[in-house]
């Protein structure tokens, strides 16, 4: 027979060998860390492919299910956890570093690949006899004979990772919590002190035409009471005036007032107010993400509130 | 036929060992770290098919459980900088600089 | 013919506790200072029972030798064994031989006699506990000195005498001069313990051993070189501790201290022990004529410099200062003499222990009714008040003077005629300073005793406490009769140390050509001293206009001055010298390699970028490197 024997495995290989560099190279060359993670995840199934040819099914179910399955999905979730959308750039800031590294990657290929070249072998002995019983067994019985004190460290390995990593990534708490009896406490004891209204602050001044928390509340003797609007609004976005505030109503009552009912002025007016507010309201993007802690919850009553204004 | 596996496991090893001097994402660096380990189990697994004992195979069980134990601590490690330092690349520390 | 020191016997029954001579004081000085106020108020009474002690101790063992057979009367008391270092073996041993035994009655005897005078003398001192409990230590280490069987034991007392001289000098240490004097007096002994210890270090090398009985049996197998080099170092040693020129300048300043320290120092203790040094090495001298010699000249110029500062000085106690430095140089005259010289010289430094003290005591009983003024123009006509003072001063004084029948009259005269025996030119010497000892003695005297009045306004001069007078008066004795007593026994009793006596002196005078011209010279001395000093008043102040002689006499011969240019400014130019050294040329190398390594520093630090990716390239580079050296290496 002329025609050279193919056997499976040769097919295999020759297939998952350029599968697995395709992904490899794939993997470096990326700019999107989740493009290589894709792209290291098609080079371990490609290995697992090629460690079932080779005789060793368990370890292709190993492959794929601790690596593919469980590491590469933990890389997933933290490239989730630190910015999806980020790309990387790929212009070397480091002078020259590129070349070396080129250079370095390309001298360790060429001497390994001399070093296994050099390496004379004969045909390989395969592993029927060894997997005679099942690959399974035969992994079992070396792992809990010649293995056991290696597998056992690999146990208290795996369990002092497990801490670490629950040490390291817990955040650690900056103030203590505080609960419903102790910000009672503390209220009380800042109305002893200064004389601060222990109750709520007054609530952001709804009118008929407003309901932004932007809107301060107005006194009963027509001055803005300024605890009604949050104090990160107030830094921010330009707090309507009483004067603002009462114009329409002042416009309205010289309207009623005036004996001309000019109901297409008044409309005019109506709008124009409603612009120079609008104005004032902060969008989504102006936001930003960082806010300080402690004013956290003002900030999400405020979003909640934007929207609804939307 | 196994040096095929070894010529491959060299080329794989070696865009790994690129890919970690290149890239500056500890993420995308530390997958490249990953891919090494893989070069090597495949080593250990291409010649426990040749020498037909089952110590290679044993050997890559093994390496793949460092290998995860190590992605937990590396990754946790990477999660807490870049709380720390908002970035994830491995410019971002210098802290070492003489 | 030079008889060598008889193989020492072993000690048996009482001896063996021999140690306890030298542990009752040392202990005692160990109690009194480690105990502290505890026995303040007792202190006194304890401290001056140790000597006593051990003198009676002393005593006993004196008897016990006197009634053996001359070959049994060197006892040799193992103590145990203090170094073994390959073939040495130093052991600590007390040798209790006819030589040391006479030092140890001297020592404890007058120092058991200073001991009481000082519990008069110090009554009124806050410090009297600390006082005495210095005094023990002096004694014990000066009985350690005496009784040590080898040079290195011997040793260990002779620094513990330098160390207890430093306390006691410096003893009142709220004056500058006394601390001064202290240090003074530690530091010049520093030379001669140098000289010492090369002795030592030289003799191990030479004899495997420092022993003395070792020594004296092999002395004679040393090259000339070696024992004179030897001889020369032992005489460096004695010269210090026996304050002899050039190292002499300590003794004057020394006078610091209170008086039973000068009295102590000058009479029982440690000036005594550079003539003991020389006696004890008599063989290795016995080999080295230069170094004999040298001996020789050294005793002679010291006493006539002695005399000489004594001539000049108004302070009481330098007066007997300088009389200590010459009466030592009789001793080391007869010591450097060899053989035939040893026994007077031991003999006068025995005489000298009664009259000394004795003269200082009595200077301490005037200085005590003067209110602790030293000044000789403020006395005058003080024989009547202090009668007993007077009286036993008197003793001492003809003692050293030479009048007959008084102790110094045969000590002094034997050595005068075994210099002329041995060396005419520093027999002429001798006598010459016979005469001038007259001299300035009587000057002493006249100026203290007799004359007009002179004293200070307030004082009220008295006589003594008895515990003061009581010691005056046993020291008077001795002076009067010592010399009798001893003379026709000293020269044989010493014979097993080498001591050489020709004839058989008894206790009559023997009278020579020689004994009669020194008495005449001495009687010249005596009445030029009266004619100046009873005949017309004496100034009250010290003239400025005096001639070069005076003047170089009252500077101590320029003694410090001399130290002064010779030794200390080429040190202090030699120190500055070495410290510009290390300002110009040292700390600009030390200072210029630190900045060149900092520099290096600037420049590779730059490495260290910071960047993980720089290092991890590094690494790979470093590996790739390794891996083509190892592929090359295959090659070639």
């Amino acid at each position: 027979m002329m025609v050279p024997m193919v056997t499976g495995t040769e097919v295999v290989f020759w297939i998952c060998a350029v599968l697995a560099i395709l992904g490899a190279v794939g993997l470096i060359t990326f700019s999107k860390p989740v493009y290589s993670a894709l792209c290291l995840a098609l080079v371990m199934v490609s290995l697992a492919v090629i460690y079932a040819s080779l005789g060793a099914p368990f370890l292709m179910a190993v492959q794929i299910i601790v690596y593919t399955g469980a590491i590469l999905m933990l890389f997933l979730f933290v490239i989730m956890l630190v910015g999806v959308d980020t790309h990387d750039s790929f212009t070397e800031t480091l002078k020259g570093h590129r070349v070396a590294a080129g250079l370095a990657g390309v001298g360790v290929l060429t001497l390994l690949t001399l070093a296994v070249t050099q390496v004379v072998l004969g045909s390989p002995a395969g592993l029927d006899a060894a997997n005679a019983g099942g690959n399974v067994e035969g992994l079992a019985s070396l792992i809990f004979s010649r293995y056991v004190i290696a597998f056992e460290c690999t146990a208290a390995l795996l369990i002092t990772a497990a801490v670490a990593a629950m040490v390291l990534a817990y955040p650690e708490k900056v103030k203590k919590k505080i609960g419903q009896v102790e910000r009672a406490a503390q209220r009380l004891e800042a109305f002893t002190k200064s004389g601060q209204h222990p109750g709520p602050k007054p609530s952001s001044g709804v009118f008929a035409r407003h309901n932004s928390i932007a809107t301060p509340a107005l006194l009963p003797d027509g001055t803005v009471a300024e605890e009604s609007v949050s104090r990160i609004l107030a830094d921010r976005v330009a707090i309507a005036s009483a004067e603002d505030l009462w114009a329409p109503h002042d416009e309205i009552l010289a309207a009623i007032e005036s004996e001309e009912d000019d109901i297409f002025e008044l409309e005019e007016a109506k709008e124009e107010t409603e612009a120079e507010v609008s104005e004032g309201v902060p969008t989504r993007q102006d936001t930003p993400i960082n806010e300080d802690d402690q004013d956290k919850d003002d900030s999400k009553d405020q979003d909640k509130e934007e929207k609804d204004n939307d | 036929m196994t040096s095929l596996y070894l010529i491959l496991a060299v080329i794989l090893f070696s865009i790994g060992l690129i890919g970690f001097l290149i890239r500056r994402n500890a993420l995308v660096v530390f997958m490249c770290v990953e891919l090494m380990l893989n070069a090597c189990n495949l080593l250990f697994v291409a010649f426990s098919n040749h020498h037909g004992i089952l110590d290679g195979q044993m050997a890559a069980f093994f390496v793949m459980v460092v290998a995860a134990a190590e992605v937990v601590i590396g990754l946790s490690i990477i999660v807490m900088i870049t709380r720390t330092r908002r970035s994830t690349s491995v410019d971002a520390g210098t802290v070492l600089k003489g | 013919m030079l008889l060598e020191i008889l193989s020492p016997v072993a000690a048996q029954g009482l001896m063996q506790w021999a140690w306890l001579l030298i542990a009752i004081p040392g202990g005692m000085a160990a109690l009194l200072l480690i105990a502290g106020k505890v026995t303040n108020r007792f202190g006194h009474w304890l401290a001056t029972a140790a000597p006593i002690a051990s003198f009676i101790l002393a005593l006993i063992f004196f008897i016990d030798l006197l009634s053996r057979s001359v070959e049994a009367r060197t006892v040799s008391v193992h103590l145990y064994n203090w170094i073994t270092a390959g073939a040495w073996e130093i052991n600590v041993g007390i040798l209790l031989d006819p030589l040391s035994i006479v030092f140890v009655l001297l020592i404890t005897g007058v120092g058991s006699l200073i001991h009481i005078y000082s519990i008069g003398y110090m009554a009124h001192d806050p410090n009297r506990r600390r006082f005495f409990a210095y005094l023990n230590l002096f004694v014990a280490a000066m009985l350690l000195l005496v009784l040590a069987d080898n040079y290195l034991v011997l040793f260990v007392g002779w620094e513990g005498v330098g160390l207890a001289s430093y306390l006691l000098i410096s003893f009142w240490q709220e004056k500058p001069s006394a601390a001064a004097a202290g240090k003074k007096a530690f530091i010049v002994n520093r030379v001669g313990d140098m000289g010492l210890l090369t002795a030592s270090f030289t003799l191990l090398a030479m004899f495997s051993s420092t022993a003395f009985v070792d020594v004296s049996t092999g002395a004679d197998k040393l090259t000339t070189g070696w024992a004179t080099f030897l001889g020369f170092m032992l005489l460096l040693a004695a010269c210090g501790k026996s304050a002899q020129v050039p190292l002499q300048s300590w003794l004057l300043d020394a006078m610091e201290g209170p008086t039973p320290v000068s009295a102590l120092i000058h009479a029982a203790t440690m000036v005594t022990a550079g003539v003991y040094l020389v006696v004890r090495s008599g063989a290795i001298f016995e080999q080295t004529p230069s170094a004999q010699l040298a001996v020789v000249i050294v005793g002679t110029v010291t006493l006539l410099a002695g005399a000489w500062i004594g001539c000049a000085k108004d302070d009481i106690k330098k007066v007997l200062a300088g009389s200590t430095m010459s009466q030592i140089g009789y001793m080391m005259l007869a010591a450097g003499i060899g053989p035939a010289g040893y026994a007077f010289a031991i003999f006068h430094l025995l005489t000298h222990g009664f009259f000394k003290a004795n003269m200082f005591l009595g200077a301490g009983s005037v200085m005590h009714a003067m209110d602790d003024d030293v000044n000789m123009r403020h006395y005058g006509a003080l024989r009547k008040l202090l009668p007993i003072t007077f009286i036993t001063f008197a003793m001492g004084y003809l003692a050293i003077i030479g009048f007959p029948m008084f102790a110094g009259f045969y000590s002094k005269d034997h050595i005068i005629e075994a210099a002329f025996h041995a060396q005419p030119a520093m027999g002429v010497l001798a006598l010459i300073g016979a005469g001038v000892t007259a001299f300035y003695m009587t000057r002493l005297m006249m100026m203290t005793f007799f004359g007009e009045k002179r004293w200070r306004e307030g004082v009220h001069p008295h006589e003594s406490p008895v515990v003061m007078w009581v010691p005056l008066v046993i020291l008077a004795i001795g002076s009067l009769i010592g010399g009798m007593a001893l003379n026709g026994w000293i020269g044989h009793w010493l014979e097993p140390i080498g001591a050489e006596v020709s004839g058989h002196p008894s206790w009559l005078p023997h009278i020579t050509t020689i004994g009669i011209i020194t008495m005449v010279v001495v009687a010249l001395g005596v009445a030029l001293a009266w004619y100046l000093f009873s005949k017309k008043p004496v100034p009250d102040e010290a003239q400025e206009k005096v001639s070069i002689l005076t003047t170089a006499g009252r500077q101590d011969l320029f003694g410090d001055t001399v130290n002064e240019y010779l030794i200390i400014k080429p040190a202090s130019a030699l120190s500055r010298g070495i410290a510009f050294m290390d300002e110009k040329g040292v700390t600009p190398a030390v200072e210029g390699s630190g900045r060149f390594v900092q520099l290096i520093g600037d420049k590779v630090r730059l490495i260290q970028n910071g960047y993980v990716r720089t290092y991890g390239l590094t690494m790979v580079v470093g590996a790739v490197l390794i891996g083509v050296a190892l592929v090359l290496s295959r090659l070639v």
